[in-house]
């Protein structure tokens, strides 16, 4: 592991695995999550893989039918639960939160370890139901199917039971950590876009998670103990469960989203150069996008049977999410605007968000109009749709992210031309993947089919291979990280030029993040710093506007 | 309609013209009277996220290329901030999104609303298979229909949610167990469309489609009529082997030798059959009977009891005609 | 209070990353309030579902209110009432030093609780006596000797959910609340069985519902009132070390917070699901 140039960071003040799992260190849980959930997205990329493999050719490819169905309910759920939901917040957010506060960690530490230790927990009992037989029934879990197929359901919604608590654990503990500890100087609007976007994203990880928790839990007591309330046949109603699932996981899309905006604020400033265009209008965005995507369920049920008048209202209120999200992208191309942008390998993921947020965020709009709607639902249309906000917003986001703060977490730099690569193939590789199924999802293609009529088989031999290049895109990415680990030059403190707080200790930094107190000013008053080609980064040309022992008030 | 000018300029740019049944690079055949709307629809929202989308892109690349990092420059200092750029491109949204909010309001009340004197036919989904009852009491595993006639669906589910999805009509309605889903489309050209199920509901979700068959004018009620007499127009063997494909048996049941969901029926008659109770019997007319009426009180081993009971659903001449057909599949006369 | 203190010889029961020992009960506090949030919302589906259950069947619950007990309901509100009185005087104590009064405050408080799960132990073991469960093992027979239900028990009864065999499930009943259609298809909709006239009240179908909701329920709400009973043993062992010296009361609160939202849900519980006309 890479150590610091001459002192000790909280990569190396420990040893030992217990060191790691029992530590109170942000960054350390932070690290623990990012590889905790790399693994999963590897496992849930060879899921993606095989079905994609499978849907080469219409019938029987490589595996049966009911194996199919597993594959993609695995996907699914592997990738929504272990990977993207705790995906931002958990890892970067866990290691990037307190050192934007300057503050030597999170509130409420022994909580942040116990949120991991729920994950890990939960990733056991998933990967118990994957053992003994997986489930099959898509990662929504619809009743009746899932209260009546023979599959592991059971351990898999008592799984995600015990990550929805890890999920809410970060959460709280986010929003206590920006309500109590921001450092002297950081008002509410000048706190770094990324922490305004982890504090929407935990409102809603503690108001929405909890209903999941009551809903798996009442899905779990129906199988074991037949409770119906979710049951036809003793008067209970299972549609009702969509709309205490939707309730959840619409807001969950949102949890996905909005760190990567967040995200994508820091990077999209600091890689052109120039001040955040509309800091006001963004922050607020967030929350509007944070409280809208409590009342927006209904609109994963367009055609389930619910009254006109109810359909209305929730198409309504869907198109109303629409724009604090095009306010935000406005807001990023203005920030470009007459900047001096730097085409590194985070800012190539910026304009690979631009655009494929920009398809994801559009073909939204088709989804939420009520008579085009009824035709695309549950088709190939949606599913390119939520893959385009969920891999062209998240993933994207959060590989800019880590590709980001990967100097700042390890102390060493990665190959930019190898990043260059992998961010091309990505970017290729995703679009081949997915804009094929817009065109299948229009014609009708309906999802998860394991056979098809002839008519998609181009389309979704095309689809398969872009599947291809992605994961070509992605070993290239692990190669390049790794052996920066191991080879990698050291990284100054400051790579990019960067005015948030974190950037003001080492790289990586000491276990107890800062040695003095700091003073927050305007997180992208990027004009406080220059390039200094000794230290091969960038430093304050005044040092000692952000100590508070030089001129803090007290 | 001129303001839709501009529209199906920027469509017709992303999309391509459409062909004479109404099917486009993005849509199928229109073949209901909605399926316009809807692709209208389609094609405005199209048009709108084009130009979007060509704005973001290309003001990126612009700036990209434009505004590239040069050694030793930095930024232009410009604002950070201009209320009125940010008030404007919040606004032009929302009256964006509230115009298309309102067509597809407009569009889903008519999906949404079957004039009176619609044509009723009864629909039950099930694993995994589709039944449509006529008025005449007649069943078939096909959806006819005749042309330029409203035609109303009333269905249910014998167990999960399936959903019935026709894309040449744009018809899409959930099936969902204890209760009744209605749908209704008037199809305008005769013609044969896939009908999908496009709620996931297990092993054979992708096998449970369906065909929807729009007669030309007249030719449905001679249709029907004829269909409708089939025990007595057909040999009781034919007749056998109707029912056995029409009433979703063969979703489950293979009769070339392979395992499905349920055993074969290749060569069943006469054959010793044992059950998961390790009891066995040979196949005969009383066991085909009871397996079709009381499908779990004896189920063949290495199978699960998941087949659903035909109680009150064949007749006991249909099911004579079952037992007729099951008879004559040996393996000698192997058949599909 | 944006208090700056620089002195880094800590409080040592403040830990090391927080500066003042204000932020640290703030911090705390702030995280105990939204913990509630979520608590609240837990039930809050259960809510929802008991709701929906109740709009859609209201008959069914008039049915099952019949078989809880009032009196041991309501006495376990009084009981709670109660407990929610000490625990507020015990962060009092708390805060005015008065260790051996908050001793005996925590320790009444707990009793409290045990009273309130003996007599929900009763309760339920008085269901359970007469097979009045859930729905999945809904099999009454209550004293009355002919009770409607049991007298369907022997059809096939296609076992809806589990797949396990379910003990006198009635043959079907009503699988559709919709009156059949002329021509419908076949097993949808049922005619609704015949209640049984001699029955004392007339049981509904899906009366077993009733019994799902209410043990989903105060099952759920009774491990949260074990948690309770865990949280005042803490609260007696950080007593014990000496954590409350000096008036540091942020766990007595806390645990009282706690205590008083699970009270609070037990007020509703009462009224919901006992005191149906």
């Amino acid at each position: 592991m890479a150590t610091g140039p001459d002192r000790s960071n909280y990569l190396t003040t420990g040893r030992g695995v217990l060191s790691w799992l029992f530590t109170l260190d942000h960054k350390r849980i932070g690290v623990m999550y990012l590889v905790a959930i790399t693994t999963s997205f590897f496992l849930g990329g060879v899921f993606a893989l095989l079905v994609r493999t499978e849907l080469l050719t219409p019938g029987q490819t490589i595996m049966t039918a009911d194996a199919y169905n597993k594959m993609f309910t695995l996907h699914g759920a592997v990738m929504i639960f272990l990977f993207i939901i705790p995906g931002i917040p958990a890892a970067l957010g866990n290691f990037v939160l307190p050192l934007m506060l300057g503050a030597k960690d999170v509130a409420l530490p022994r909580l942040n370890l116990t949120s991991f230790w729920f994950w890990m927990i939960g990733a056991v009992f998933a990967l118990v139901s994957i053992i003994v037989g997986a489930v099959d029934t898509g990662w929504t879990f619809y009743t009746p199917y899932s209260t009546t197929t023979g599959t592991a359901v059971i351990s898999m919604t008592l799984g995600v039971f015990i990550l929805g608590f890890s999920s809410i654990f970060t959460g709280l503990n986010f929003i206590v950590t920006i309500h109590k500890m921001r450092p002297e100087g950081m008002t509410w609007f000048r706190m770094p876009l990324f922490l305004w976007g982890l504090y929407s994203t935990a409102i809603i990880q503690v108001l929405a998670t909890p209903v999941l928790g009551i809903t798996l839990l009442l899905l779990v007591a129906e199988r074991a103990l037949g409770i119906g309330i979710f049951d036809p046949t003793l008067g209970g109603d299972p549609v009702l469960f969509q709309h205490f699932f939707w309730f959840y996981s619409h807001p969950a899309v949102y949890i996905m989203i909005l760190p990567a905006m967040g995200v994508i604020s820091e990077l999209v400033s600091v890689f052109s150069g120039k001040h955040i265009f509309g800091y006001r209008f963004i922050a607020w965005s967030s929350i509007a996008i944070a409280l809208l995507s409590f009342l927006v369920w209904g609109h994963h049920m367009f055609t389930s049977g619910q009254s006109g008048i109810t359909n209305m209202i929730f198409s309504a209120l869907t198109f109303s999410v629409a724009i604090p999200s095009a306010v935000k992208v406005f807001n990023w191309l203005a920030t470009m605007y007459k900047g001096s942008i730097r085409l590194a390998a985070p800012m190539l993921y910026v304009l690979s968000f631009l655009f494929l947020f920009a398809i994801g965020g559009l073909t939204g709009l088709f989804l939420g109009a009520l008579s085009t709607d009824i035709h695309l639902h549950d088709t190939y249309f949606v599913v390119a749709h939520f893959h385009y906000v969920m891999f062209g917003g998240t993933v994207i986001a959060f590989l800019g992210g880590l590709h980001y703060w990967w100097p700042k977490m390890f102390g060493r730099m990665y190959s930019e031309r190898w990043a260059q690569l992998a961010a091309l193939l990505v970017f290729v590789g995703f679009n081949l993947t997915f804009f094929t199924q817009f065109v299948m999802g229009s014609h009708g293609m309906p999802r998860r089919y394991y056979n098809y009529v002839e008519e998609f088989t181009t389309l979704h031999q095309a689809s398969t291979v872009g599947s291809y290049v992605l994961a070509l895109g992605f070993f290239i990415m692990a190669g390049y990280l790794l052996h920066s680990l191991v080879r990698g030059a050291p990284a100054p403190a400051n790579p990019w030029g960067s005015a948030t707080l974190e950037w003001e200790t080492t790289s990586p930094p000491p276990a107890g993040n800062f040695d003095v107190e700091l003073l927050a000013g305007d997180p992208y008053d990027l004009d406080a710093l220059r390039y200094d080609p000794g230290v091969g980064g960038w430093v304050r040309k005044d040092p000692r506007s952000i100590l508070v022992a030089a001129g803090g008030a007290g | 309609m001129n303001s839709t000018g501009l529209v199906q300029m920027l469509s017709v740019l992303a999309a391509g013209l459409p062909d004479d049944d109404g099917s486009s690079f993005w849509m199928p055949p229109q073949v209901s009277t909605v399926a316009q709307g809807v692709d209208w629809l389609f094609n405005f929202i199209l048009a709108i996220s084009v130009f979007f989308f060509l704005l973001i892109v290309v003001l990126m690349v612009i700036f990209v290329l434009r505004y590239r990092h040069r050694e030793g420059e930095s930024a232009e200092p410009s604002t950070s901030h201009n209320m009125a750029l940010e008030v404007t491109w919040t606004a032009i949204p929302v009256v964006i999104v509230i115009v298309i909010f309102v067509f597809g309001f407009k569009g889903f009340l008519d999906m949404s609303t079957p004039p009176a004197n619609a044509y009723e036919i009864l629909v039950e989904g099930q694993k995994w298979s589709w039944t449509f009852t006529y008025p005449n009491g007649y069943v078939d595993s096909d959806l006819h229909v005749p042309v330029d006639r409203p035609v109303r669906l009333v269905m249910g589910s014998r167990d999960v949610i399936h959903s019935l999805y026709i894309p040449a009509f744009r018809v899409k309605m959930d099936v969902v167990p204890g209760r009744y889903s209605k749908a209704w489309f008037e199809a305008t050209r005769p013609g044969e469309y896939d009908l999908f199920c496009a709620e996931y509901c297990g092993t054979s979700h992708s096998g449970m489609i369906a065909h929807v068959v729009v007669h030309p004018v007249g030719e449905f009620e001679t249709w029907l009529e004829k269909a409708s007499n089939f025990l007595d127009t057909m040999s009781p063997v034919d007749a056998g082997r109707k029912l056995f494909q029409v009433r979703g048996c063969q979703q489950c049941h293979s009769v070339d030798g392979s395992s499905k969901t349920g055993p074969t029926l290749l060569g069943v008659w006469g054959r010793p059959a044992s059950f998961t109770d390790s009891s066995t019997t040979v196949v005969d007319e009383n066991y085909i009977r009871q397996s079709i009426l009381e499908p779990q009180a004896r189920v063949v081993a290495g199978f699960e009891p998941v087949m659903p009971t035909y109680q009150g659903r064949l007749s006991d001449p249909e099911i004579l005609a079952v037992i007729e057909y099951l008879k004559s599949l040996d393996a000698a006369s192997s058949e599909e | 209070m944006a208090a700056h203190h620089h002195e880094h010889g800590h409080d040592p029961s403040v830990a090391h990353h927080f500066e003042s020992a204000e932020q640290q009960r703030q911090s705390t506090k702030l995280g105990m309030w939204v913990f509630l949030a979520t608590e609240i919302l837990f039930f809050g589906g259960l809510f929802v579902a008991y709701t929906v259950y109740r709009v859609n069947h209201p008959e069914v619950f008039v049915f099952g209110a019949y078989f809880l007990d009032t009196a041991l309901g309501a006495l376990n509100t009084v009981v709670l009432i109660f407990s929610s009185f000490t625990i507020a005087w015990a962060v009092r104590a708390a805060q005015l030093g008065q260790l051996r009064l908050l001793r005996w405050l925590i320790i009444a408080t707990m009793a409290c609780a045990f009273v309130f799960m003996g007599v929900k132990y009763v309760e339920y073991s008085a269901k359970w006596k007469h097979g009045l469960l859930w729905a999945g093992s809904y099999n009454p027979h209550l004293e009355h000797g002919d009770e409607p239900a049991a007298g369907h028990g022997e059809a096939e009864a296609p076992s809806s959910t589990t797949g396990a065999p379910e003990a006198g499930a009635p043959a079907d009943p009503d699988r559709s609340t919709i009156a059949p259609a002329a021509e419908g298809p076949h097993g949808l909709a049922a005619p609704a069985v015949a209640a049984d006239p001699h029955a004392m009240p007339v049981e509904p179908a899906n009366a077993r519902v009733f019994f799902s909701i209410y043990f989903m329920m105060t099952g759920l709400h009774g491990i949260h009132v074990l948690a309770g009973i865990a949280a005042m043993l803490w609260l007696l062992r950080c007593l014990g070390r000496g954590d409350f010296d000096g008036g540091r009361f942020t766990k007595v609160d806390m645990v009282a917070l706690y205590w008083h939202v699970v009270d609070i849900i037990w007020i509703y519980l009462f009224l919901l699901l006992y005191l149906i006309d």
